[in-house]
Parts: structure tokens; sequence; C-alpha cells
């Protein structure tokens, strides 16, 4: 994102190679792709040992929004939460996924406990994870068409109709 | 004319059998059902040709079964009676909750989180109006009477809830009595809380900004009549119970899981509170005022089902100090914020004042606007920490809700727990995990 | 007790009014609808709402409705409480065939009924698009009221009803024609924006 303010404020805070961006009081990491695994191995190393969420975002409608830090916004993003329980202290892990190569690699190795949440973002976003053990639906039906949060993708509601009603 | 029974098949969701797996397959299958790494799992070399395949059947459990908690679909992989691979296959109940979320406003939205945990429902609303009013910036302006009075309904929900686990268990291991006890008790607080909300379930009763209503007139004695009546019956149901053979039998190192897996797994709540981490959001990191508040955390010890049991029905009586200790300090004043921007204006007003029905005419059509950015909220729920991730492009309806659900993260240490545990047990372990099958489908 | 008595000393020649007239028509109805045995099929938040109908404060039994049968083959009345997922259809539809004729369904909550507030892609809008519905129970969720009220009057239903219901007229179920390939198995597409 070419806001020029950010760019050169140079005293972005960083950790592990991160910026780091404040949320209403949540500290959020800005991880790219390809450092992702190495951000989360540190966390892990730091005390964050749990992770407690794994979810996505489709943020087509939001094209221009602001990241932060002039990191560059792409149409989905994963949101991992991690929790230290002897720092008692979470923090937020944002990247930012294009949308012609949906892919992350997987938090597998390193916490087990991501295993259903990925398959929920790749059921409900089409995001698929790179080392995951078992790539398959979650929540729908495995012949199921399209992934149902994407922004593009229909409520499907059906229009009520009153029918035989005597009034 | 045909009829043809419409067949349930999940596909590459469903437990394949050994022979449609290779070597690999397998061993990551394994992995990926004990949730080990792969490394891990190369480990257990042995899982290849632990069992030939002409002495394994797959068996399927659900989804309409009656000791699955609702919708359940396992299949598990047995050799003789022994578990050796399980799979848990959800979605049965999945109501597209995310999707309904981002439809509608800030304002209705309890109505679709209420109904994720049926068992909890007011703590389900609390968490989503916690995040909210972090997203409005009036999460410290919310009145002392709004915050103690939702957290003595929190607490009494834990309460129904953990009654009503007491309920389950019992019906699932056999103990059928303690079914129509838990029942019992459990129609005593939602009698309370159906006077207090209007409904026995799904309240919608805590909303952001504050409260739907005011305690109605003696609620105190209510709530005194529920705590007076509880303990002697909990003692009865201790004697029926933690002490009767047969029922230790059951449970006692019957799904046991280590503190160490509960973490890598992410598992919260009773189950890992009963490995031995004494980890409970309301102490460790307090949200409302049970800082203020004393309590202890249930922990255990081994981690297996009796455990957990145990955890469960103490908490009960850990929710019962902390309602006295509600009781005592209820402060009056308003039971919601008065905020012009969120709470509807009172109905008297409306009668007297264009302006106030013009805004209570917006509220309730458009719905009040939430600034932009993006939270996480979490409280302690009966079954673990439920979590509630909103962004908001500024609009009156979030742009994503999610909800990290306890039962769904839960749900998934249930492989682990029975692997090598007779198919009997199964039961008891599904029943201690006590997952809510509306929060893991949402 | 005089009753009891005379029943103790002359066996059931002790009995005044010792025989009773009906047809065997009503007589089946009677005990049909007085001994209605329920399939479990608890899907949601009202699948609680419905066990807590059968515990003791409201005590189901007294419509000799307390046995919840796992088995479908066991069950007379399918109660379905709460939503019906697409995912979840053909498993209700199944378990639908599987119990024996006479049976009847209660459609028990608004999402069962008709989806209720999740207007959405994942949910069925309404049961009856895939089993035939005898009597619908309204309330997010119903209350044990509610529900006692609606088995009442599927009660009513069963006495007043035919004995012989096959229900030729509509093709033995729903009136939908089930082709090889299992219709109710398929996806939903719904497009896109």
């Amino acid at each position: 994102m070419s806001d020029v303010a950010e760019t050169v404020d140079n005293a972005v805070e960083t950790q592990h190679g991160c910026p780091v961006v404040d949320s209403l009081g949540q500290r959020v990491l800005l991880a790219t792709r390809e450092n992702y695994i190495s951000v989360v191995k540190a966390l892990v190393d730091e005390g964050y040992t749990m992770c407690i969420d794994l979810t996505g975002v489709d943020y087509l409608n939001l094209p221009n929004r602001k990241v932060g830090h002039g990191v560059t916004p792409e149409r989905f993003e994963v949101v991992a939460n991690f929790l230290s329980l002897t720092l008692r202290q979470r923090i937020r892990v944002r990247v930012q996924i294009p949308e012609n190569d949906a892919t992350l690699p997987s938090l597998f190795d390193l916490h087990p406990g991501t295993e259903a949440h990925e398959r929920e973002t790749f059921d409900m976003f089409g995001i698929s994870f790179d080392g995951h053990p078992d790539m398959t639906r979650i929540l729908m039906p495995e012949d199921w068409d399209g992934h149902p949060l994407r922004k593009d993708y229909d409520q499907g509601s059906i229009p009520v109709q009153f029918k035989g009603s005597n009034s | 004319m045909t009829i043809v029974s419409a067949g349930t098949n999940e596909g590459g969701q469903e437990l394949l059998s050994r022979s449609d797996l290779t070597a690999k397959e397998l061993l990551r299958e394994v992995g990926s059902v004990l949730r080990l790494s792969e490394t891990e799992a190369a480990a257990l070399a042995s899982v290849a040709d632990e069992a030939p395949e002409d002495q394994t059947m797959i068996i399927n459990m659900g989804p309409q079964h009656p000791s699955t908690h609702g919708v359940l679909r396992l299949m598990l992989e047995l050799q003789g009676e022994t578990v050796l691979r399980c799979k848990p296959i959800i979605g049965y109940l999945h109501t597209g909750m995310e999707k309904t979320g981002e439809a509608l406003s800030y304002m209705q939205g309890g109505t679709n989180v209420t109904r994720m945990d049926y068992l909890s429902p007011l703590n389900n609303e609390l968490v989503f109006s916690l995040a909210v009013e972090k997203l409005l910036g009036i999460d410290g302006d919310i009145p002392e009477r709004a915050t103690w009075m939702r957290m003595l309904l929190s607490e009494l929900n834990r309460m129904s809830s953990h009654l009503l686990f007491l309920a389950t268990n019992g019906m699932d291991i056999g103990a059928v009595s303690m079914m129509l006890y838990g029942w019992r008790e459990r129609e005593d607080v939602l009698r309370f809380f159906q006077k207090v909300t209007g409904l026995r379930m799904t309240h919608t009763f805590i909303r952001p900004g504050g409260l739907a209503a005011d305690l109605p007139a003696g609620w105190r004695d209510d709530v005194l009549e529920i705590l007076e009546n509880l303990p002697s019956r909990l003692e009865e149901y201790d004697i029926l119970m933690s002490g009767q053979p047969i029922w230790r039998e059951r449970l006692q190192g019957v799904g046991v899981i280590t503190a160490q897996e509960a973490i890598a797994l992410g598992v919260t709540g009773p189950i890992l509170r009963s490995t031995g981490v004494p980890w409970d959001l309301r102490r460790d990191m307090p949200y409302l005022h049970y800082d203020q508040l004393e309590f202890d955390v249930v922990v255990g010890e081994y981690g297996d089902a009796y455990d957990r049991y145990s955890i469960r029905f103490n908490e009960i009586r850990e929710s019962m100090r902390i309602v006295y200790q509600i009781l005592d300090r209820m402060p009056s004043g308003d039971y919601r914020i008065q905020d012009k921007k969120v709470t509807p204006p009172p109905r008297a007003r409306i009668d007297e004042s264009m302006e106030a029905l013009i805004h209570h005419f917006k509220i309730f059509t458009e719905g009040f606007k939430v600034p932009e950015g993006e939270v996480y909220v979490s409280i302690e729920s009966p079954r673990g920490e439920i979590g509630c991730y909103i962004v908001s492009d500024g609009s009156s309806h979030p742009y994503r809700m999610h909800v990290r659900a306890p039962s769904f993260v839960n749900i998934q240490a249930m492989p682990h727990m029975m692997r090598g545990g007779l198919v009997a047990d199964a039961v008891a372990v599904i029943s201690s995990v006590d997952p809510v099958l509306g929060e893991v489908d949402r | 007790m005089g009753l009891v008595q005379n029943v103790l000393d002359d066996g059931l020649g002790g009995i005044e009014h010792n025989f009773v007239t009906a047809r065997i028509e009503d007589l089946v109805k009677w005990a049909r609808s007085r001994s209605s045995w329920g399939a479990s099929f608890g899907l949601a938040c009202c699948a609680i709402e419905m066990m807590g109908t059968g515990a003791s404060h409201y005590d189901l039994s007294r419509f000799g409705m307390e046995v919840f049968r796992a088995s479908p083959r066991q069950a007379d009345i399918m109660i379905v409480a709460g939503r019906v997922s697409q995912k979840m259809a053909p498993v209700l539809r199944q378990v639908y065939d599987q119990m024996m004729e006479p049976k009847w369904v209660i459609s028990m909550g608004v999402c069962a009924s008709s989806g209720g507030m999740f207007n959405n892609y994942a949910i069925v809008q309404g049961v009856d698009q895939i089993v035939p519905v005898d009597v619908y129970a309204p309330g997010c969720p119903p209350t044990p009221e509610t529900l006692i009220h609606a088995i009442e009057t599927l009660h009513q239903l069963i006495e007043d009803g035919e004995i012989m219901r096959r229900r030729e007229s509509n093709n033995g179920g729903a009136g939908i024609q089930l082709t090889e390939g299992a219709v109710t198995a398929a996806p939903v597409t719904l497009g896109t924006k």
C-alpha cells in the first residue's frame, strides 16, 4: 500500500521481522507467506504454545483497505490467534493471500490442533494448506460446489412466499 | 414407483480402509487422526502392520445415534473390541451461521450466535456483545449493574450447562436415574431464565451495550431458592455416582490425554484443566469483573474421563460460590449503556418525541454503525474458550463474523483419546468431551 | 378400593361392567395413539427441549411416549427436532424410509418447519421438502408445552385418521419422486452473485 506517511516512518515496530499493528489494544503481526512458518516457530519458542484459532477472511469488497505498514492487501487473509499460557498474552498473525494462488503452508507440524481449522478454512474459502495431511472438506458435503464464505458466493436465501394464506 | 434410500457418503472425509491406503498414506492418516507430526507418525512404523486388513473392520457410528450428542458421526476402525483409528465426521448441522452473521446487523447478531452453543446461549451472546462493544469503543462505559447482571446470568448458565452434562453423561454410561435428576435441576435454572429473559433457551438477552431488560422483581429470591436447593442435591449425586464402583470403573483411566497433547491440540476448558493445567480465562485473563471475585479453578490430575466429570461437578459448586458473591454485590443503576448511538430510546419517549421515534426506527431497521477494525474477544464458556472474531468495514453489519467454538477444537482430541481403548469406552469419551454439535458445525 | 377387592375376591367376574363394546378400528386407533413411540432424531436446540420434555418435569410418559427408540424400525413418530442441513437431509430421508408404516412426522421448531432464521445455503428450507409432515410445532425452540400440544394434536389426528393409511395418493411418501441415484443427495447449486 503506497501510503507515504507509513512507508516513510522508519520507527515501525517489528517482531520476528514482521511489522506489528495495534488493533484496539491487541497485538497483531503482519506476516508474509514466506516467513509465516518461521514467525510461528519463533512465537512458539517465545512461549505462544497454543494455536487457539485459525480462520480466513475474504476481502473481495474492500480491495483498497489499509493493512498497515506498507503491506499490500490481497483478496484473502488468514488470521491465526496464538495464546501463551505462561505470559498470559495473545498475539494474532495475519497473512495476505492472493486470489490467483490461494495457498499457505500448513501449521500442522507446529500446532497439530490447527488440522480442523485449516480444513474449515479450505472448505469455506478455498484456501489450501500445503503439507496438511487431509485436505478435504469438513463441514459441507464432499461434492459441494463452491466455497460458501467467499463474498462472491450467494447467501442462498430463498424469498419467503406466503401461499394459501386466508388473509 | 421406486423408492431408493438416499445413502450417506462423504467421500474423502470418511475413514478409508487399510487396503485403500498405501503404507505412507496410512501413516499420514494415523498422523492426522492422532494429530502427530509426520516425523512422529513415521516413528510409529508399526502402524502399517499393527493389524492385517482381515482383522479389522470399520464401523460407522452416527450421525443418528443416541449417544453422539446430536449429529456427530464417528467412523471407528476396530480390531476385535479395540479402537485403532477413529475419525469424527462433522458438518451434519452446518447452519451457515457465519454467513448469516454477515447479513444480520450488530443488533440482530445476538439471535444468530445464541443458537450456536445452545446449552450455554448466554455465554455466546456475551462474547459477541463484548466483541462489538470493543469495536465500538464503549467497552469501558458499560454500567456496573449490566456487568454484574451479565456475570450472574453467565454463571447460572454455566451451572445449567454442567447439570445437563451430568444428565447426559449419566445417560451415556448407563446411570439413567442421573439423567432425570440432572434435567430436574436444570429446569429450576431454566425457569429463572424464562422469568428474566422470556425464553428457556436462545435468549438474545445480552446485547451490545448491555442487556435487553432489567431483572424482574423478586429475582433475588428466585436465585437464592436455586442456590439453597442445589447443595443437598449435589451431595446426593456425589454419593450416587462419584464413589460408586461401576461409575469409577467406567470412567477412570478412560480417554486419557496429557497436558502436552492438550496444549498442542488447542484443547481448552475442563478437558485442559483435567490434565492439570490450571487455565481458566475467568482467572487468568479476567473479563467483566471476575478479578474482583473469589473462586477456585478446579484442576484434575490424570486427564481421564473421571477427572473431566469431577471438574464439571465441582465447577457447579464454584459457580454457586460466585453467584452468592454476585448477589451480595449487585449494584443498582442502569442495565444498559445510555449511549444514543447504540441504545434505543425508552418506550415512553417514543410517544412524545419525534426524534426519539426516528432514532428508534433507525436503530431497528438500519442498525448502528461500527467503526472499521478487527477484534478477537474470548471468554470462558462451560466448554472452554469461546472467541469471537469480528471484522468491521464501518457499516452496520459485520464484514466477517467468526466464532471460535470450543467444542469444534475439543472434538478433534477424541481420536487421540480413543486410540487403543475399547469400543464401549468410546461412548464414555464422547460424553466426557461434552461437545455441542451446534457449535461444532455452526 | 371396592373394585379391587371385588376382583381379588371373584376374579374377573368381580368387575361389574366387565366388557366393552367398540369397533375394532377405534380400538386400533386408540391403541396406536396412546403408545406411539418416537424415533430420537435430535438435531439441534430443539433436541434439548425434546429431551427435556421426556424428562421428569414434563414427563412425556403421561402420553405413552417416554420411549424414544434409537432404531427407526421400532418407532412410530419421527420428531424432527432442529435445523436440517443439506448434509443431513439424505440421512433424514433414510431414517424415515427405515421406519415401519404407519408412521408420522412432527416438525419441531421453525428451523425444521421452514428453515427459520437460517435462510441460507446450508439449511433445507422446511423438512416437508424431504418427508411428509403431519404436525408443525412452532417456536424457536418450542417449549415443552408446545411440543406436548403438537403431540396431542398428532394423537387426535391418529384417532381421527384412516386406519389403513398408506399414503397411496401421494406415492407412499412425500409426493416427491425418488429416482435411482438418490436425488436428495445431490448438491443444490446456487450460482454466484
